[in-house]
C-alpha cells in the first residue's frame, strides 16, 4: 500500500499563491455549474470537493483545511436553490479530515490519492445526506452502488486533477 | 487553560465553524425567505460565476450559428420544401381547430369562465446549472433588470420548464419541474383528472393525488390546470409513461411522466412576464373557414356577372374544400370569395364576425385598384354594426396558384386578377 506513516518533521508542507488560491476554487465552482448544463451526467463529479481535498492535504493544516472547505462549500450552496450550509458543513468536515490525515500520512502518490479521495467522497456524501435529511427535510435516497460508483469516478478524476495542480505548489 | 486551548485549538475551531453553519441553516429553514446574509452570499457567488457563463454561452452560440448558418446548409432546400408543405397542411388543420376552439369558448362563456392568457413573454438563455444532483435548477441570463420576478412561469415551445425561484440583477435561478421541491397543478387531457405534478429525489416527474380507482392510461398527455396561479391553463407538462397502483395504504396512483420539455438540454426558454385574466366572450377569435384559405391558393376566378346568388356560391366553396365541423349559421348567406369578381377578393379571406352574422372582406396589402369595385353586397353588414376585431389570417402577398389545377386560364391583363 503506497500510504506511508510519517512523523511531523518528515511531511512537507506546501503553500500557494493568493491568485491560485482564489482562482482554482472559483474555476471549480464555475465548471461545476457550467458542465452539467452541457452534459447532465457530469453532475456526479464534485470538483469543489476535489479542490478542497487537494488544498487540505497539501497545506496539512486542519484549521486552514476546514476553513477552505467551509468557504468553498458555502459558495457551492449559493449556486444551488437549497439553503446555504449543507455543502458547507460537509466540506468543512472533509477539509478538516483531509488535512488531519495529511499531517499523519504521506498521500503524495497516485494510489494513496485514489483511496483518500474515494473515502472522503463517501464521507462527504454521508454528511450531506444526514444534514439534508435531518435539518432541511429533503427526501433524499441513499444508494450505495451509485455513491460508490461516483466515489470511484471522482477518485480517478482527482488523481489527474491533483497532478495538474501539483505544479503550482510552493515549498515553505 | 491556555494549554488546553492550544491543544484542542483545531477541534475548537472545527466545532465553532460547524456550529455557525448549523445555526445559519436552522435560521434559513425556519424562515421561508432568504436572510440578508444568505442573500448576500448568493449574490456574490452568482455575480462571480454568471458573467463567465454568459461569455461561454455567447461563444458557443456564435460558433454554432456560424457552422449552422454558413457551413452546414446541406439539404436545406429540400427541408424548406417539406416545411412549406407542412405549413399548408397545418393551416388547414388550424382552421379546423379554431372552429372547435370557438365552440368551446362559446360554451365557456355561457358558464361564465375566466381564463388566463399569456400576455407577454421574455426570451432567456440558459447559462448554467446548480451543479448538484440534489438541486435541479438552471440559471438564465435575464434578471431584475429585465423585469423578471420570482414565481414567473418558465416554458419552452414544447412545454413547461419550471418557475423563477430567485432573481438577481442580471440573472435568475429557475426551479425545474423535476426538482423535488417544485409543484405544478396538472390535469390529464382525456380523463380531466386533476393532480399535482412533482419532481422526485431521483429527478423523475410524477403526477400525484389521483385516486387508485381512476383509470389512467400510459401515453395520456398532462397539461397545466391553472390552479397554481403560476402557469396558465393548458400548457403541456408531460406524457404518462407508467401507471401503478399505490402500495399498502396509499390511496393514490403512482403516475410517472416524461416531461414535455427536454429539461436536460435546455437552451432558450420563455419567461411568462405577464398574465392576463379575462372573461371569455364567444367573439374572441373569429373563425376563418378552410374554404377561404383554399380559395387563396386556387387560380383566379374569371370575370362573371356580378351579384351571383350568395347561397349558390357558398355551396360551391363548401364543395371545394373540407369545411370544418361546427355551427356555421353566419356563413350561410355570406358571399364567398370564389364568387367574387376578379382577383380583388380571391386573395382576401372572408372573415366572419359572429356578433353581426355578417361577412366582410379583409383586403390584403397587395390588393389592386379593382378592389374598389367589390360587390356592394359585402359592405353593408359591416357598416350597420361595428364588428369585433377579427383574427387576421396571414395571407401571402401574392398568392401562388396551383399549377396542376387549371380551372381557368389566367387573365391576360395582370391587373384583372391576382397572379
Amino acid at each position: 500500500m503506497p500510504i506511508t506513516y510519517t512523523s511531523g518533521e518528515q511531511v512537507e508542507v506546501y503553500r500557494f499563491s493568493i491568485p491560485f488560491t482564489v482562482l482554482v476554487p472559483a474555476t471549480a465552482l464555475f465548471l461545476q455549474a457550467w458542465l452539467p448544463r452541457q452534459f447532465p451526467f457530469l453532475a456526479m463529479f464534485d470538483l469543489p470537493l476535489l479542490v478542497t481535498i487537494f488544498f487540505s492535504i497539501a497545506r496539512r493544516n486542519p484549521i486552514s483545511g476546514l476553513l477552505t472547505g467551509a468557504v468553498i462549500g458555502v459558495f457551492q450552496d449559493a449556486l444551488t436553490g437549497l439553503q446555504i450550509g449543507i455543502y458547507g458543513i460537509a466540506k468543512t468536515v472533509v477539509g478538516y479530515g483531509a488535512s488531519s490525515l495529511g499531517v499523519k500520512l504521506d498521500v503524495e502518490n497516485a494510489g494513496a490519492r485514489v483511496l483518500v479521495t474515494l473515502v472522503f467522497y463517501v464521507v462527504h456524501q454521508i454528511v450531506y445526506f444526514v444534514v439534508a435529511r435531518a435539518m432541511v427535510a429533503l427526501s433524499l435516497q441513499w444508494s450505495w452502488p451509485h455513491e460508490l460508483g461516483a466515489a470511484l469516478m471522482n477518485a480517478v478524476v482527482g488523481v489527474f486533477l491533483f497532478l495538474a495542480l501539483d505544479r503550482f505548489k510552493q515549498r515553505t | 487553560m491556555e494549554s488546553v486551548l492550544g491543544r484542542y485549538k483545531n477541534l475548537i475551531v472545527l466545532v465553532a465553524v460547524l456550529f455557525a453553519q448549523v445555526l445559519g441553516l436552522a435560521v434559513q429553514v425556519k424562515r421561508t425567505t432568504d436572510t440578508e446574509s444568505s442573500r448576500l452570499i448568493r449574490v456574490w457567488a452568482v455575480s462571480t460565476i454568471t458573467p463567465f457563463e454568459k461569455v461561454l454561452v455567447w461563444v458557443q452560440t456564435s460558433t454554432g450559428n456560424l457552422w449552422h448558418n454558413y457551413f452546414y446548409l446541406r439539404g436545406v432546400r429540400a427541408e424548406n420544401r417539406e416545411l412549406k408543405q407542412q405549413i399548408e397542411q397545418l393551416r388547414l388543420e388550424h382552421v379546423r381547430l379554431n372552429e372547435d376552439a370557438m365552440q368551446a369558448r362559446r360554451l365557456q362563456a355561457l358558464l361564465g369562465f375566466r381564463e388566463q392568457f399569456i400576455a407577454q413573454t421574455t426570451v432567456a438563455q440558459v447559462i448554467g446549472s446548480g451543479g448538484s444532483e440534489q438541486s435541479r435548477i438552471v440559471f438564465i441570463d435575464k434578471g431584475e433588470r429585465h423585469g423578471i420576478k420570482p414565481d414567473m412561469a418558465v416554458i419552452t415551445d414544447q412545454g413547461v420548464v419550471g418557475k423563477v425561484l430567485k432573481v438577481f440583477r442580471s440573472s435568475s435561478q429557475v426551479l425545474r419541474i423535476d426538482d423535488q421541491s417544485s409543484g405544478v397543478g396538472g390535469i390529464l387531457e382525456k380523463s380531466r383528472l386533476q393532480g399535482i405534478v412533482r419532481g422526485t429525489p431521483a429527478g423523475e416527474v410524477v403526477l400525484e393525488k389521483i385516486m387508485n380507482d381512476e383509470a389512467v392510461q400510459a401515453g395520456e398527455i398532462v397539461r397545466t390546470s391553472g390552479g397554481d396561479r403560476i402557469f396558465p391553463k393548458g400548457l403541456p407538462v408531460g406524457t404518462v409513461t407508467r401507471v401503478a397502483n399505490g402500495t399498502g395504504s396509499d390511496l393514490f396512483l403512482s403516475i410517472r411522466l416524461r416531461p414535455a420539455a427536454n429539461l436536460s438540454k435546455l437552451e432558450e426558454v420563455l419567461i411568462v412576464t405577464k398574465l392576463e385574466e379575462k372573461d371569455i366572450t364567444p367573439s374572441d377569435a373569429a373563425p376563418v373557414r378552410a374554404a377561404d384559405i383554399l380559395s387563396q391558393r386556387l387560380p383566379s376566378v374569371p370575370e362573371k356577372p356580378a351579384m351571383e346568388p350568395a347561397a349558390n356560391t357558398g355551396a360551391k366553396a363548401n364543395q371545394a374544400a373540407p369545411v370544418p365541423k361546427g355551427p356555421d349559421k353566419n356563413s350561410a348567406g355570406a358571399p364567398q370569395p370564389n364568387a367574387l369578381k376578379t382577383g380583388d377578393t380571391a386573395a382576401a379571406p372572408v372573415v366572419r364576425t359572429q356578433a353581426t352574422g355578417a361577412a366582410r372582406v379583409a383586403t390584403p396589402a397587395t390588393s389592386n385598384a379593382n378592389s374598389e369595385s367589390a360587390p356592394a353586397t359585402l359592405q353593408p353588414a359591416a357598416e350597420h354594426k361595428p364588428a369585433p376585431a377579427p383574427v387576421k389570417v396571414a395571407t401571402p402577398a401574392t398568392p401562388t396558384p396551383k399549377p396542376n389545377t387549371p380551372v381557368n386560364p389566367p387573365p391576360a391583363n395582370p391587373q384583372d386578377g391576382p397572379q
